[in-house]
């Protein structure tokens, strides 16, 4: 289990529990947090469940995969700190992790 | 225009299904799809991915099932309209008037809905001001090579087809190519070829650096884009050219006057009819209470929809339930029969 917070584009806060195992993308639409759409489901096909990792937990949390950087190359607006949310899989390690999410996805 | 019985939008696995069973209980049908291929998301986002969800398929790809799906369509005859957006649904009495992107238009008293979650759209940049040069000086997508010629364009993608324009189009104009890092995604020979152009000073490279704005009063004169390190760059350029791959967007669907839940459309469970009357939603797009989706949910919602589709179809006939193991009727019309 870990507390993760959600930061929205207009700065509005959700701080949330999200399960290990469960991925950071499934944590938000789990509780109806605005701004990830993760039109694929979590297939790292897509591209809208694209967020911003705070400097600090960017280079704690796992890195990324084979291909999540081709498909951040279709984000809208990435940046050096993108992750598509579905490929971060929640921890006790997590515990306290912030995202901010895009002002759209697409 | 042409007279259908039902109008299927999408080809992706539900819309094709739809369409078998439509064709089955004796009903005809045209599919409309804003690809340019059959197979909706599963050709589209990820054709080599293994699915292993399908009843009584153990594993197969979104390539295979499509190449299946479509195998079981082959008795029957269907119109497919590819490279067509559906632009407009207006009620004519007792039918639907549907208009496509490719100047198609269709009366049917049944339009179903199979649009996965929207139609493939490109994506675009994300500086406003972009809009005002789209199909003028800056472009998704090559029509016509022939209009860069002599000029400079500055393309941005670190995919194939970023790739393949830049090289071929570095044959006849001045090529800027751009890209958000120093990796790309394209075939390894592609981007070798694009590296080659470089030290030939035939390509002129910027990674790390994305779009930050457009300048110019009727056309594009320059264009600044900025460094990960936040340093602007200015480059003078006739057109912009972005490959970004595509995003799925609902588009038009969201004006025809369907009740919608964000990006998906309520439909009852009996027939999965929308709030419009010949209107249904089937697939991923639908949503009611306990809704799933995964692509088996949306074969029993085809199916369905395409029993209430005869009712409005043919008004003056009773449909009677049939199986394809036993009924003349479904055997003939499968060609196993004479």
């Amino acid at each position: 289990m870990a507390k993760i917070t959600y930061i929205t584009s207009d700065n509005q806060t959700h701080t949330v529990e999200v399960q290990n195992g469960l991925t950071v993308m499934e944590g938000a639409v789990q509780n109806d947090i605005p701004g990830i759409d993760a039109d694929c489901g979590g297939g790292m096909a897509c591209a809208t469940c694209h967020v911003y990792v705070k400097d600090d937990w960017f280079n704690k949390i796992p890195k990324k995969e084979d291909g999540e950087d081709d498909m951040l190359d279709m984000a809208f607006e990435p940046k050096t700190n993108s992750r598509l949310s579905c490929q971060i899989i929640v921890s006790d390690e997590l515990d306290g992790l912030e995202v901010n999410i895009p002002s759209k996805q697409a | 225009m042409k007279k259908t019985d039902a109008l299927i939008i999408g080809a992706g696995p539900t819309g094709l299904f739809t369409a078998h069973q439509l064709k089955l209980i004796g009903l005809d049908c045209e599919i409309v799809d804003n690809l340019d291929k059959i197979g909706g998301q599963c050709i589209e986002l990820y054709p080599d991915k293994p699915i292993y969800d399908i009843p009584a398929v153990p594993e197969c790809t979104g390539e295979e099932l499509t190449n299946n799906l479509l195998n079981q369509l082959k008795p029957f005859d269907i119109k497919f309209h590819l490279s067509e957006r559906v632009e407009e649904v207006k009620k004519e009495e007792n039918n639907w008037l549907v208009k496509t992107s490719g100047g198609n238009s269709f009366l049917t008293p049944n339009v179903i809905i199979a649009g996965g979650v929207g139609s493939f759209e490109p994506r675009k940049f994300s500086p406003k001001e972009c809009e005002k040069f789209e199909n003028k000086s800056l472009f998704y997508s090559v029509k016509d090579k022939n209009i860069f010629k002599g000029k400079t364009v500055s393309i941005f993608g670190g995919g194939d087809s970023a790739l393949d324009w830049a090289i071929e189009l570095s044959k006849e104009s001045n090529v800027n190519l751009i890209h958000r890092r120093d990796e790309f995604r394209g075939a390894q020979a592609t981007v070798d070829k694009m590296h080659t152009l470089v030290k030939d000073g035939k390509i002129n490279l910027f990674t790390k650096y994305q779009m930050a704005n457009v300048h110019g009063e009727q056309t594009l004169e320059s264009i600044d884009i900025k460094h990960d390190n936040d340093e602007m760059k200015s480059l003078k350029t006739e057109y912009v050219l972005g490959f970004f791959g595509l995003i799925m967007q609902l588009g038009p669907i969201a004006n025809w006057g369907l009740n919608l839940n964000k990006k998906t459309i309520e439909v009852d469970t009996e027939k999965f009819e929308t709030n419009q009357k010949g209107i249904y939603a089937v697939g991923d797009i639908c949503n009611y209470p306990g809704k799933l989706k995964l692509i088996l949910s949306g074969f029993h919602e085809g199916a369905l929809a395409a029993r209430a589709c005869f009712k409005l179809a043919r008004p003056d006939e009773k449909y009677r339930f049939e199986f394809t193991t036993t009924s003349t009727n479904l055997l003939k019309r499968l060609g196993k029969k004479e």
